[in-house]
């Protein structure tokens, strides 16, 4: 919304103020204002009002004329000028030698041979309309040679208001509201409105109106007659084109003027289209021509003004062209009214049309406003049309009232929600100045909010706080810390896992995190042959492609692996996000925090890989539970799953997830030539695992025996097979185990086991460490072991 | 006897001088000193010798040994330090100016950014939550004093599921449930809330380099007695100054927001021009950053907090937004993107 200080200034008076910096004051205390501020006028000088004396056609041209000027100056000036409206005695707007306009400085100059000394000009040249179609029409007798900016309100300072930061203050929708705050911030007197009196005409008949339904608050009109003005004076069309409006007629300049002003849409109907004013819903839809010509569908919510059962406006949105005011209108019925914001909202929702009236009424307008509307445009129909004649009392139904809003706090209150001293004095100058009444009692403070404040906007005792503060000005706070006392912080289980597990991951193993969307991408999935597992949907998706709730990250990991296979012949993805497996009894979506890790190699074979992948989690779960992760074997349920390598993943008996090979159908859209394995677990799950604390083994003060046996294992004889040889031997001297060499064939796959013993009491013997291997020796011979060497 | 000692010291310098290697030397110790050595061999003589020249003799061939041991020992340490001097002369310069090899993990910028955020708060006694993805009309709206058909909603283009849930749009979802699971600590034993809350956000709107429906915010809220909002603006500015490293400059405007009165929308002095003025902040000098205010009275009553005891202050921060501005960023999709070029460069950021 555009604002002019001229505007405000009508009804504040800001002289000796620097108006600038009060913009910018208003915008920290009470809306955004946009960064331009628009000085009109200042690239003007020099322009006058003359009148033209004589017009010749030019010898040359068919579109030049050649003129004479009175520029208020001794001698006639000669012009030459190519607009159209050119004509003896017509008074213009006259651009000097030496004025400027903008950019353009005049000078004497040659057009088609004949010398021109000046130009006249239009009101798009000079900036106060878009009009162009010929030179300025002035009308007011203004003494020729007078500048134009003494005779019109051409200088004027014009910001931006961003409308957003308004939503929630009705009373702002006009210059009336925004001149409250200026005079507020300044400590200036906010002038009252100037209306007409109303009451003279309460001996005039009634205007038959009805309201019959509960959506409409408050309706106020009144007929008058014998208006003879059609086009606006200059001073009014100047305004309403600075902020934004073009100037149509001046009934309709008339009515936006009122709105720009006070806020108060209001609406003109030709008095014999609406001789029996209604407003109510219909039962059954319809369709309805608005004044911008357009067909619009009505509905049984809609609610509209009629003349009896005929709809004649939307109300509240647009009038409608059968009613509106034409060329042999003499009689005209004013409507002021207020209906319920969130009908009016849902109805330019229902109907793609949000105008400049309902945007105002979707804000909760005062009610309180409609009859003092009516009053201020009946006294400016007579300033500017001295002939009207009103021909019907005020009619007005005022259906809906607001709740009268008081408040009481203390002095207390306000210290504590500021933090800052602020003594009683300001308290009381604010909230007087913005409109509230204030009872002052023994630091106990009794507030009335104002009507236009009363809709929704200040209700609570908190809402007074703002208005203290934000005239106060944050800037002028003091900032404190709090003394409140201090505990210890302890952070949550799942979080300090995730975060461990990102270093190990990210720093010990190079893997890259990645983040993607909670839901499946249809159409990549669907390159990779990969069905949208059902699950939980979007109900209001506006992209067909991201319709369903992911159940698992795998899919998207895939994706992301194949749009990245050219990034390295080596490379890891892992991220930490949220699925949905389903809905529960309640209908809730069962909602999961998982790891999921995808590796993609060229280089290492699928049984280093896999095996690469199985480190990983085992590192981190060790790392961070002291725990071993066990593997079981399963089949998969899913497409991308490999029927052979799939596995459970286990810890302490909970399953978190899965980890797998890609199954070669997708892993071969994915790269032909790359191996590509996965895992998934439920991060909320592995958190809730206990960690085993570290048992301390002090070092032993005797030698260790060593015993390496190596061992030649048929295909299917899994490492976890050859363990149950030895777990539970060794009375405590056996100590550890690993794997110290493999080898390969063909046909045998045969790997060096290294048996660690030692004693913390003494020195070992061979004997003794002999004794278990030869049991162990045994068993691995009982499940068909052969020992090389 | 002696001309067998002396002719034994002749040719042992002789020999010694042409020693050179270590290998060698041990040969020539062994010749001389070892059981079946020259030195030792004179001792065999002994036998034939008087008492009195045996005693002689003894001392004399001891000498020798000593002598012999000494100049072994002395070619040793010579050899050794040749050898040494030989590794060293055989050593190239090694060149270092070749490219380095910094193929390594990386984190997602997100995660940096936020635990970065993390670490001040919780080194100011914050503690930090985590919150579903997807929560029901009341966490996101109702509790938040935003009731059915206020106008805020229209704000914000929710995605709602098939069953009634929705993914939440603002982290200030999770307010009621952190005012509810600390509340009674407040209440009974005096303790603070002070909780941030980061998390992931959805809004149904077309994406574009400057629009994601998927991005992070990171919420904070702090109540107690006297919270006020002179303690608000510190703590805004205190923690701004940390994440951006240096003494940053805020100012508050009203804005409004449902779930606070009064609402803020608070501003810092533009990080590129430092408020002169420049293209990256409209030449107002000022960026709008995040929007905060004092819990609403409504949204403490609804976490079973009493307003008229207690107040306290609540504040978004976009994580996204900050790690644009941090990284410079310009494209919002990349953070989604899953792209290695761009994602694989946030190594570390402490």
């Amino acid at each position: 919304m555009f604002l002019s200080m001229n505007w405000i200034e009508d009804f504040v008076d800001l002289s000796g103020l620097d108006k600038v910096d009060l913009i910018h004051r208003f915008s920290l205390s009470t809306a955004e204002v946009e960064n331009e501020i628009f000085f009109k006028g200042s690239d003007l000088s020099g322009v006058v009002v003359a009148e033209i004396k004589s017009v010749e056609n030019h010898p040359d041209s068919k579109k030049l004329h050649l003129l004479k000027v009175d520029a208020g100056e001794d001698e006639l000036t000669d012009v030459v000028c190519g607009a159209p409206n050119v004509r003896v005695g017509m008074k213009t707007a006259f651009a000097k030698v030496g004025a400027k306009i903008g950019e353009i400085e005049i000078a004497p100059r040659p057009l088609a041979g004949h010398m021109s000394h000046g130009m006249c000009c239009s009101e798009a040249e000079i900036g106060i309309s878009d009009d162009n179609s010929g030179i300025m029409e002035i009308t007011d007798d203004i003494p020729n040679g007078t500048d134009i900016k003494d005779a019109y309100a051409v200088d004027d300072i014009i910001f931006e208001v961003d409308n957003k930061s308004l939503t929630n203050r009705p009373d702002l929708w006009g210059h009336y509201g925004i001149a409250r705050e200026f005079a507020s911030l300044a400590g200036r007197e906010l002038r009252p409105i100037d209306t007409d009196d109303l009451n003279t005409y309460n001996n005039l008949p009634r205007i038959d109106m009805k309201i019959e339904d509960p959506l409409c608050q408050r309706y106020s009109c009144l007929q008058v007659e014998n208006i003879k003005r059609n086009v606006s004076p200059v001073d009014m069309r100047i305004r309403l084109y600075y902020c934004g409006m073009r100037s149509i007629n001046f009934l309709a300049d008339l009515t936006n003027y009122l709105m720009l002003e006070m806020g108060q849409p209001m609406h003109a109907f030709d008095s014999r289209k609406v001789e029996k004013i209604r407003i109510k819903r219909f039962d059954t839809p319809f369709t309805f021509q608005t004044l911008d010509g357009v067909e619009r569908n009505i509905d049984e919510n809609t609610l509209m003004i009629c003349n009896d059962n005929t709809p004649v406006a939307i109300a509240g949105i647009m009038g409608g062209l059968d009613s509106e005011i034409v060329e042999d209108t003499t009689t005209l019925t004013l409507e002021s009214a207020t209906f319920d914001p969130v009908s009016i909202r849902k109805s330019t929702v229902r109907l793609y049309h949000r105008t400049d009236a309902s945007m105002r009424y979707e804000k909760s307008l005062d009610p309180e406003m409609t009859v003092t509307a009516i009053g201020r445009f009946v006294k400016l129909l007579k300033t500017y049309d001295s002939d009207i004649k009103v021909d019907s009392s005020l009619t007005d139904e005022y259906a809906f009232r607001y709740d009268k809003v008081t408040l009481d706090f203390d002095k207390r209150f306000v210290d504590r929600y500021t933090g800052i001293e602020i003594d009683n004095d300001t308290i009381v100058k604010t909230l007087t100045s913005l409109g509230f009444g204030v009872n002052l009692e023994n630091d106990k403070f009794s507030v009335t909010v104002p009507s236009w404040r009363a809709t929704k906007d200040v209700t609570i005792k908190a809402d007074i706080i703002e208005e203290i503060t934000r005239i106060y000005g944050y800037d002028n706070f003091d900032i404190n810390t709090t003394r409140s006392p201090l505990y210890p912080v302890r952070m949550d289980k799942v979080k300090s896992d995730e975060e461990k597990i990102k270093d190990i991951l990210v720093k010990k193993y190079n893997l890259h995190e990645v983040h993607s969307y909670i839901w499946a991408y249809n159409d990549e999935l669907k390159s990779l042959g990969i069905p949208v597992e059902e699950n939980v949907r979007l109900a209001n998706a506006t992209n067909p492609n991201i319709e369903t709730i992911r159940k698992s990250i795998i899919p998207t990991q895939l994706c992301q692996v194949k749009a990245n296979t050219g990034y390295s012949p080596d490379f890891g993805i892992f991220e930490i996000g949220r699925v949905v497996d389903g809905t529960d009894s309640s209908n809730k979506c069962v909602e999961k925090k998982n790891l999921a890790i995808t590796l993609f190699s060229k280089t290492k074979d699928i049984k280093e890989l896999y095996t690469y992948l199985r480190d990983i989690l085992a590192t981190f779960t060790d790392d961070l539970k002291h725990r071993e992760l066990s593997f079981e074997v399963t089949s998969p349920t899913h497409p991308y799953e490999h029927p052979v390598n799939l596995n459970k993943v286990i810890l302490d008996g909970e399953i978190l997830g899965v980890m797998g090979i890609v199954h070669p159908s997708v892993g071969k859209k994915i790269d032909k030539k790359a191996n590509i394995v996965f895992a998934e677990i439920d991060i909320e799950k592995f958190a809730s695992v206990k960690n085993a604390s570290i048992l301390y083994n002090e070092p032993s003060k005797f030698p260790p025996m060593t015993y390496d046996l190596s061992l030649e294992l048929k295909e299917g004889v899994f490492f976890s097979s050859l363990k149950e040889c030895w777990n539970g031997l060794g009375n405590d001297i056996l100590k550890n185990t690993k794997i110290v060499d493999t080898y390969d064939t063909e046909e045998i796959h045969s790997m060096t086991v290294r048996f660690e013993f030692s004693s913390n009491e003494r020195t070992l013997s061979s004997a003794e460490v002999q004794e278990v291997m030869d049991k162990i020796i045994a068993n691995l011979k009982e499940i068909g072991v052969n020992l090389r060497g | 006897m002696d001309e067998k000692i002396t002719r034994l010291k002749e040719e042992l310098a002789k020999e010694l001088s042409n020693i050179q290697s270590l290998a060698d030397l041990d040969k020539i110790r062994v010749a001389y000193l070892g059981k079946k050595g020259s030195v030792t061999g004179l001792l065999k003589g002994m036998k034939e010798l008087s008492h009195e020249e045996k005693k002689e003799f003894g001392q004399k061939v001891n000498q020798l040994k000593g002598a012999v041991a000494k100049a072994i020992e002395e070619k040793t340490e010579e050899l050794r330090e040749k050898e040494i001097q030989a590794e060293i002369d055989a050593m190239p310069r090694i060149d270092i100016t070749t490219p380095v090899d910094l193929s390594r993990g990386s984190y997602h910028p997100i995660t940096l950014v936020q635990r970065q955020c993390e670490e001040i708060f919780r080194s100011m006694g914050f503690t930090v939550e985590d919150y579903s993805e997807v929560v029901t009309d009341y966490e996101c709206f109702e509790s938040l004093n935003i009731p059915k058909h206020h106008p805020a909603r229209d704000m914000q283009d929710t995605y709602y599921l098939e069953n009634g849930q929705l993914l939440k749009s603002q982290t200030s979802a999770a307010q009621n449930a952190i005012l509810k699971k600390y509340g009674k600590n407040l209440i009974e034993n005096d303790v603070p809330i002070k909780a941030i809350f980061p998390g992931r956000c959805f809004r149904n709107e077309a994406t574009d380099a400057c629009h994601e429906n998927t991005f992070f915010q990171m919420e904070g809220v702090m109540v107690d007695k006297d919270i006020s909002i002179s303690n608000l603006i510190y703590f805004m500015k205190t923690m701004l100054s940390e994440v951006f490293q240096k003494d940053i400059k805020v100012r508050l405007r009203p804005g409004f927001f449902p779930f606070v009165e009064p609402g803020f929308e608070l501003d810092i002095s533009c990080l590129i021009c430092g408020g002169e003025g420049c293209a990256s902040c409209k030449h107002s000098g000022w960026l709008e950053l995040c929007p905060c205010g004092m819990i609403h009275p409504e949204v403490l009553k609804e976490g079973g907090i009493d307003p008229e005891k207690y107040t306290g202050f609540a504040f978004g921060l976009g994580l996204t937004r900050l790690a644009m501005m941090k990284y410079g960023i310009k494209d919002i999709r990349d953070l989604n993107s899953g792209n290695l070029k761009a994602l694989a460069q946030f190594t570390d950021d402490k």
